[in-house]
């Protein structure tokens, strides 16, 4: 018998750090900015969350202030994010780099760069099992909602996540709502549509690429936080992250650029990623690689799907990925 | 008339763009409540003069006032708040927004954004001035001159009282050219000052109350509508005495080449384009095709060079020993090589036929890379070609090595029409080749197509300025929602009847 009791907080967690970085991505997207960068920068954001906390620990000795020890990581985790965030821009935005080209040698970067601070951090602690623990922190980041345990199947399909899985979830509301509903919504999306046209509209077009892309790997950022802290218990051990970032970016796809619907398509997909730990034990094991597929194969019939509807909302941006000066033709 | 007051005035404006200079020490008044015609042709400048008081440029030197007071522009919102608002050639609206989102898109009104209210306001301002725009339409799914409309309508709603219009009427029908010019009239006398960039001279002397004439970025003078004629404009745009008359040779050595008979034509979503067309183009003569735009000139075109999906009905290519040789089913490249070759300009000149971003080679190189054996493409012969288009056609651009979209819209133009017609051809179609273009360039095309004649390649021209049609082409055949209304004699037609035909199947009351 399937156990949708387990399975469904299972995927919950599994989809809170998909859900960051498809939020995260969609708002860059929006202002035509591909960001390809979104799993180094996840994964950057992960590590200086690591490394925050790993120094506030180790300077306290084990005796924690409780808001301290969630505060430093947080921080460190949104500046690290930032500063990738402002690297890409500079980059792409105001040298007018090839977007592709510099998204994915950031997440070659990112990952680079928290495999060799994950790496020596693992060496000052001189731990036998290469990966570092940081419970205590992590304690306090995967704390439940009250009456998560008392509350029996609605506590435990609603209440047991921490803080960062619900604040994935009013993020993306926010997102949403931002950009549907809001002046800056529109402004944002004139920009990534046809930057031409905003400009002429007196938008600055620059301002707009930027905030929303240092704002958005803030946010994607803290899905690497949320995957260490809450997910894995505070363990990093390097490359443990995998493929989620680049699972992100195809759900930002995969929801046609709308945030709000992010948040049932991710779980979506985190269901159908982790289904194969769910099918009957004794199956064939060419059966659950063909289950490993689903999110994926998922993603190509939505492709399908929305490319013969053929309508214009939801094609992707029409600036995205290009760089845009005023004063070319 | 000492009661104007100036509402703009440039001094000393220079505007390079690397090597070119686009505006060379331009010094022009603007006077309020007045229709100024900026008049100039294809490259003079015009559109970058007015682009730096919209402040989309930044004059490299020079001085602009508004209402007697130095400003300077330095971006588009810095120009709203001087009451300046410009409606560009190529629309500034996003698609995938409605009418009134495009409408409030980049104002910083205090507030949650309501566009409801907007939407209201927006009616007002079409109450006032007898536009008809619906707020919640989405920009794809309107015609040309709709966009146009909400463009104007966007400048209004930000309260502009001086409106720049970049060559507005290039892509409306006379019809809705008169709509244009009345709202502007009606705006003359709300006291708005309007300058519009035109090289049409009918329309200048139509709507204008002053005009002032650039030539190659330099300021050449001004003058009052009333006291200029078609002929002075003409000679202070090109610079020297130019001839107003379309050359029309006696067609010799006649014979049929194209024959078509009972075309009938659907659009993809299954709505009639062509219903029973017949006729046939001859070699050694130009056919006009007269009609009002969207009435399956296109698709006409489209059809006989393979483009379109025929639903009944049958197109030949007669050879000279008189044999036909049907043209249905087979694919382009293939009527290509029977000689039959298209040039179809359209409302955005570049979306067919070039490619923006390759140079002039390379866009010469589109029509005959498949030619040779070897496996490489020749290079050299594309790069003459495109020379000799330039120096011929007098096209303004710092070198064949530039991208396409670079060069004005006009001076693309050329690029397209000059390599269609090098293409040496048996039958040329060519659909709007001179929309947009200005005067004199648009004699060096009705020269070349005149050339095609005497060399007896059977010209099909779809053109939408009747007067033009009247004096180039030997016979016009004239469509109406698809059917033709009717074949007439070029010499001898009268106006009159053949914009009766247009609007009606066989020109009756």
């Amino acid at each position: 018998m399937f156990d949708l009791v387990a399975f469904i907080p299972r995927a919950v967690v599994q989809a809170i750090p998909l859900l960051y970085g498809c939020t995260g991505e969609t708002l860059s997207e929006k202002a035509g900015v591909l960001n390809l960068g979104i799993p180094g920068v996840m994964y950057v954001g992960g590590i200086c969350g690591v490394i925050g906390s790993f120094l506030y620990e180790q300077s306290t000795g084990g005796d924690v202030n409780a808001f301290l020890v969630v505060a430093i990581p947080l921080l460190s985790c949104l500046l690290g994010s930032l500063l990738m965030g402002l690297l890409f821009s500079v980059l792409t935005i105001t040298l007018r780099a090839n977007q592709n080209v510099v998204g994915l040698a950031m997440t070659t970067f990112g990952v680079g760069v928290g495999n060799f601070f994950g790496g020596s951090l693992i060496k000052l602690t001189g731990s036998a099992v290469p990966s570092i623990a940081l419970s205590t922190t992590s304690g306090y980041f995967s704390r439940t909602l009250p009456f998560a345990k008392s509350a029996g199947v609605f506590g435990k399909l609603f209440l047991s996540y921490g803080f960062l899985a619900y604040l994935a979830i009013l993020l993306a509301v926010a997102a949403g709502y931002l950009l549907k509903h809001t002046r800056i919504g529109l402004h944002l999306r004139a920009v990534g549509e046809n930057p031409a046209t905003a400009d002429a509209a007196g938008i600055d077009i620059t301002r707009y690429k930027y905030l929303s892309t240092c704002i958005g790997c803030m946010i994607a950022g803290l899905g690497g936080l949320y995957y260490v802290m809450d997910y894995a218990s505070g363990v990093w051990s390097n490359d443990a992250f995998g493929d989620r970032g680049w699972l992100a970016i195809a759900l930002v796809i995969f929801t046609l650029w709308r945030p709000h619907v992010a948040i049932f398509a991710s779980f979506l997909f985190a269901g159908l990623y982790i289904l194969y730990l769910f099918i009957p034990t004794g199956t064939n094991l060419a059966v659950k690689e063909l289950y490993k597929m689903l999110p994926y194969v998922v993603t190509i019939i939505v492709l399908i799907i929305t490319g013969m509807r053929n309508k214009r909302e939801n094609q992707p941006p029409a600036g995205l990925g290009l760089p845009y000066f005023r004063e070319d033709r | 008339m000492d009661s104007r007051s100036i509402a703009v005035s440039m001094r000393g404006i220079t505007k390079t763009f690397g090597a070119t200079v686009a505006n060379d020490d331009v010094s022009l008044d603007i006077y309020k409540g007045e229709i100024l015609s900026l008049l100039g042709e294809n490259g003079s400048g015009k559109t970058t003069l007015m682009n730096m008081l919209s402040g989309i440029y930044f004059p490299d030197s020079g001085q602009i006032s508004i209402n007697g007071q130095p400003v300077t522009i330095s971006s588009p919102r810095e120009a709203f708040e001087h009451g300046i608002g410009m409606i560009h050639q190529h629309f500034k609206l996003v698609d995938v927004f409605t009418a009134a989102e495009n409408i409030v898109l980049g104002l910083e009104e205090k507030g949650k954004l309501d566009l409801k209210r907007a939407a209201a306001r927006i009616r007002e301002i079409c109450d006032a001035y007898g536009f008809d725009v619906d707020p919640q339409q989405k920009i794809y799914d309107m015609s040309v001159s709709q966009k146009q409309t909400v463009e104007i309508v966007k400048v209004l709603y930000r309260g502009a009282d001086i409106l720049i219009l970049d060559e507005p009427t290039a892509v409306l029908t006379p019809q809705e050219t008169e709509k244009l010019f009345a709202v502007l009239r009606n705006m003359r006398r709300d006291g708005k000052t309007v300058v519009i960039i035109t090289h049409k001279l009918h329309e200048v002397e139509e709507i204008s109350d002053r005009v002032a004439v650039l030539r190659k970025g330099r300021y050449i003078g001004e003058m009052k509508t009333s006291e200029t004629n078609a002929q002075e404009m003409t000679n202070m745009m090109v610079g020297r005495e130019v001839t107003l008359n379309i050359n029309r040779p006696e067609p010799k050595d006649v014979r049929p080449r194209i024959r078509v008979e009972h075309l009938t034509v659907r659009s993809e979503d299954k709505v009639l384009k062509l219903d029973d067309v017949s006729f046939t183009a001859f070699g050694g003569e130009i056919l006009g095709i007269a009609g009002i735009s969207g009435c399956g000139q296109k698709e006409l075109l489209e059809s006989i060079a393979g483009l379109q999906p025929v639903e009944s009905g049958e197109i030949s290519y007669l050879h000279d020993d008189g044999s036909a040789e049907s043209l249905l089913g087979k694919d382009p490249q293939e009527i290509a090589r029977l000689g039959v070759s298209l040039s179809f300009v359209p409302e955005d000149r570049l979306g067919m036929g070039l490619v923006g971003s390759m140079d002039l080679t390379d866009n010469m190189m589109l029509r005959s890379f498949r030619r040779g054996s070897s496996v490489f493409a020749d290079r050299r012969g594309p790069q003459r070609l495109a020379e000799r288009v330039v120096r011929e056609l007098e096209v303004n651009t710092p070198g064949i090595s530039t991208p396409v979209r670079r060069l004005s819209g006009g001076n693309v133009q050329k690029v397209l029409v000059g390599r269609e017609i090098a293409s040496a051809p048996t039958v040329l179609l060519s659909a709007y080749a001179v929309r947009g273009l200005d005067i004199n360039s648009s004699y060096v095309i009705y020269d070349l197509l005149n050339q095609q004649k005497r060399k007896g390649v059977a010209v099909v021209y779809v053109g939408e300025d009747l007067d033009v049609l009247l004096e180039l082409c030997d016979r016009i055949l004239v469509l109406c929602g698809g059917k033709v209304s009717g074949i007439v004699d070029g010499p001898g037609a009268d106006k009159s009847t053949v914009g009766l035909m247009m609007t009606r199947l066989g020109g009756e009351k």
